[in-house]
């Protein structure tokens, strides 16, 4: 298996792209992508996109075609890649597979969605397709139901209180606020999220992610010859991925997504690293309680303390570790396919020093943590500069 | 019985009637209102399984289900099989949907105890359920509620709680109250529900029983009669010669309104929760298009072993009630959503 | 949600009844019952079990904005049931005065989970009233 570097990152601008379609937001971030790397559209091997239902939310399929046919990429081998809200984390371990294993040389991999053009309620039930539909959404069991029932059980077996879960929120506002590309730039407070409508108790609308449309895209090439297209290549360090029960109900526990812990802690010992050289983190926050959670399932604080921790400010832009500094799913947005993508684009940028407004001082290592549904997917990628 | 209550007070707040002359004219003073995600089919499998419970036995042993119900859930597609799978019953039994307005229970007590008695089917289970609506703003709207009630019968004698002694029948076409296919709401002929309709065939019924049986309004212990408000029983059962004691155990209206097809096995099932072995209970019921079926009753040993094997009727009325305003009414019955 | 007439059939015991299954290699149990035992694979024996239908409230949540069809329902309390036998369960909660937290015991009542419009299918489903 031989080393894979990102030689390039695009990003749409996050939010409710009203003028543009899934065609116009794929092509918007590829293009980006291309640019940034350099690199001539027929000089692509493969592409793996990423999005959870554009069947439901506009009715269109076979998007990893889509996506090929859209930057003129030629006959390659397209392929579209779902795992709910994991789905751009799978791609790019899909791509990185094909590239390390020497089956293709330069690949893209790509996330969308367009999740703009239907109704919330209809969002709602598309987005409930990530759990289980017979037992879960078939009661009206949604999305956010699910998250609001492990953060009461993380409530009842820590402690952690609604101000904790605000702290994510108002802290991933004031990294958003500094991002361009991000869905919101607007500071918020404690109070702001508290008093913000009830979603599904306890988790308020500010607890939780929004509707999003954008794409993102990134260029992957063998290490030995990334030089050739950017000056900082950013090395794949770790790719690994773990899945666990469809259903809430029969995890083994509603306070930690397993199939988390399981691929970080394969990540950490594929890369040779451990939680505490992690330099800044993006985080699957679709909900405030799952930055919590993923803090301890990534083994950055101890089980039960990670809230404290964030209200105290520990994972601010340069606190003990930097966490999403995109501001995260909540602040700049999450179309749901893209975000695994845009994930690594971030943390890209970081280690590259163009994170401009945000940038972590001194960032040499980071890692990505996309989550699919309740947790019945977990893809943890760490990536290293390497000059 | 549903929880929820709206109070004679609460409707007629808002219709801007004299509750007090409604409480004392019709003697009804609350009813009962479903739950949002209650129909008469929830209510009759509710029934069902604490009627299997009481009675000790395994579902797969009955043969035979009817579900008497005016407010079926389809009017294409049976609540008995509902019910059957909802009890785990064999897939080998009898099952079918009954309609005679607030008969249709009776009507299916009338059924099993024939098929029991034949030797067709070794048990079987009658059951009467409804959400009853009224047309807003009309007098039914104080008394039309939700409820029911199932029997298990049959012919072992040490289950038996109450013997059917006999039950006869009386049935003419009368147009006191009727719903046509799609309507939502029932129409209904005034004052000639009364004395045309629910006092003539309620006598008539109750007057062949008595003359088939021998037996005097005297020798019965309790009387239970169908109860579309709590002042019509009052009536009949004074001119048949029955009176207010007798009657007061089975007279469940005033409090939790009319549960048309539920209500005189509601009666007879409240009325059962106080009755002693060896004392007789009448029960007539009054379906409107109109017929009344009329049944003598003697209460049996194993009623003593039973005794509040499940939740008492009084229980359900009394207690746990959760009151609603009229707004939480007409959106708990469906007739605003959003 | 809605369910082709063939989809919610396949179902219908398991929602009636909690009908679920275990497997006699291993003694799991499962509800909502499965075809393959987790932990055994290509030696699962699954047997059907009912489940009582009684436990204990695991964790809760109101839902206040609901997906499609659920409109009239919201908002409404659905939880994670631990059944008493073991396995937990996704359920309404009945609204009956008493009150819903962790701990809460309950036990099933049938109920409709859902109407399509005035013309489609009625879905029934258990419901957890607390005791």
């Amino acid at each position: 298996m031989r080393d894979v570097a990102i030689i390039g990152v695009g990003l749409t601008k996050f939010g409710e792209r009203w003028e543009s379609g899934i065609k116009e937001l794929m092509a918007e971030a590829g293009l980006a992508a291309l640019e940034d790397a350099n690199i001539s559209s027929k000089d692509i091997d493969a592409i793996y996109g990423g999005s959870m239902t554009p069947g439901r939310f506009i009715g269109q399929e076979h998007v990893a075609a889509l996506m090929a046919d859209q930057l003129g990429l030629g006959n390659i081998p397209a392929t579209r890649v779902e795992n709910a809200c994991a789905s751009g984390g799978t791609a790019l371990r899909q791509g990185y597979m094909a590239v390390a294993s020497g089956m293709h040389d330069i690949v893209v991999v790509g996330g969308v969605e367009k999740m703009t053009d239907v109704s919330t309620g209809e969002a709602t039930t598309a987005l409930g397709g990530a759990g289980d539909q017979e037992w879960e959404l078939f009661q009206g069991l949604t999305f956010p139901g699910l998250y609001a029932l492990m953060a009461r059980r993380h409530m009842h077996e820590y402690g952690t209180t609604e101000e904790q879960m605000a702290a994510v929120a108002v802290k991933n506002h004031e990294n958003a606020y500094h991002n361009k590309y991000a869905q919101f730039h607007r500071r918020i407070t404690i109070d702001d999220v508290l008093n913000s409508k009830m979603v599904a108790d306890p988790l308020k609308l500010l607890d939780c992610s929004p509707i999003t449309d954008g794409a993102a895209a990134i260029v992957l090439a063998p290490m030995d010859v990334a030089k050739k297209y950017n000056d900082t290549p950013i090395l794949i360090a770790a790719s690994e991925q773990a899945s666990d029960t469809l259903r809430l109900a029969d995890r083994e526990s509603l306070t930690s997504i397993k199939a988390a812990r399981i691929a970080s802690q394969k990540a950490y010992e594929h890369a040779k690293v451990t939680p505490k050289d992690i330099d800044v983190a993006e985080v699957h926050d679709c909900f405030t309680i799952a930055e919590i959670i993923a803090m301890e399932d990534l083994g950055f604080f101890k089980k039960g303390e990670a809230a404290k921790a964030i209200e105290e400010g520990r994972t601010a832009i340069n606190g003990d570790i930097s966490v999403n500094t995109s501001g995260g799913l909540k602040g700049c947005g999450h179309p749901v396919g893209a975000t695994g993508i845009k994930q690594a684009v971030e943390i890209t940028w970081q280690l590259r020093g163009e994170a401009e407004g945000r940038q972590v001082a001194g960032a040499e290592i980071g890692l990505t943590h996309n989550v699919g549904g309740s947790g019945a997917t977990a893809v943890v990628h760490i990536l290293k500069r390497v000059n | 019985m549903p929880k929820y209550r709206i109070k004679v007070e609460e409707i007629a707040r808002v219709w801007g009637e004299d509750a007090e002359s409604i409480k004392s004219g019709l003697n009804i003073f609350e009813k009962s209102v479903p739950g949002i995600d209650e129909d008469s089919a929830t209510i009759a499998v509710e029934a069902a399984r604490r009627a299997i419970k009481h009675a000790g036995i395994d579902a797969s042993k009955i043969g035979a289900i009817y579900v008497g119900s005016e407010s079926p859930p389809y009017a294409v597609k049976p609540t008995a099989s509902i019910v059957a799978e909802a009890i785990d019953a064999s897939p080998y039994a009898m099952a079918s949907d009954l309609e005679f307005a607030c008969k249709a229970g009776t009507d299916g007590m009338q059924i099993i105890a024939a098929e029991v008695l034949s030797g067709m089917i070794e048990y079987g289970m009658a059951i009467g359920s409804d959400t009853s609506q009224g047309r807003p703003g009309d007098a039914l709207e104080y008394t039309a509620s939700a409820g029911g009630a199932a029997f298990i019968i049959g012919k072992e004698k040490k289950e038996v709680i109450a013997e059917i002694i006999k039950t006869v029948s009386y049935v003419t076409d009368t147009p006191d109250f009727w719903r046509r296919e799609g309507a939502r709401y029932p129409s209904h002929g005034g004052r000639f529900t009364g004395e045309p309709a629910y006092f003539k065939h309620i006598i008539n019924a109750t007057q062949k029983l008595l003359e088939e049986t021998g037996l005097k309004p005297s020798d019965f212990a309790y009387a239970v009669f169908h109860q579309p408000n709590g002042k019509f029983p009052m009536q009949v059962a004074k001119q048949l010669g029955f009176t207010e004691e007798q009657i007061k155990h089975g007279l469940l209206t005033p409090r939790i309104g009319n549960t048309y097809s539920g209500a005189s096995m509601l009666g007879l099932a409240a009325t059962l929760d106080v009755a002693k072995p060896g004392e007789k209970i009448l029960v007539t019921s009054f379906g409107s298009g109109a017929g009344s079926d009329s049944f003598a009753l003697e209460v049996k040993e194993p009623i003593e072993e039973k005794r509040y094997a499940i939740e008492a009727v009084e229980k359900m009325i009394s207690e746990g009630k959760i009151y609603v305003d009229y707004a939480t009414y007409l959106r708990n019955r469906g007739s605003i959503e959003r | 949600m809605e369910k082709s007439p063939a989809d919610l059939w396949r179902k219908v015991r398991s929602r009636y009844i909690l009908l679920g299954n275990m497997c006699e290699n291993c003694g799991a149990r499962y509800f909502p019952p499965r075809l393959v035992c987790r932990n055994c694979g290509r030696n699962s024996k699954m047997k059907d079990l009912r489940f009582k239908g009684t436990g204990e409230i695991y964790s809760y949540t109101i839902i206040r904005s609901p997906p499609d069809g659920f409109e009239d329902l919201a908002p409404y309390t659905v939880a994670l049931i631990k059944l008493d036998e073991g396995p937990i369960v996704e359920g309404h909660i009945v609204d009956n005065g008493k009150p819903v937290q962790i701990g809460t015991r309950v036990r099933a009542v049938l109920r409709r989970i859902y109407k399509e419009g005035d013309e489609g299918l009625i879905y029934y489903q258990y419901k957890f009233e607390p005791v």
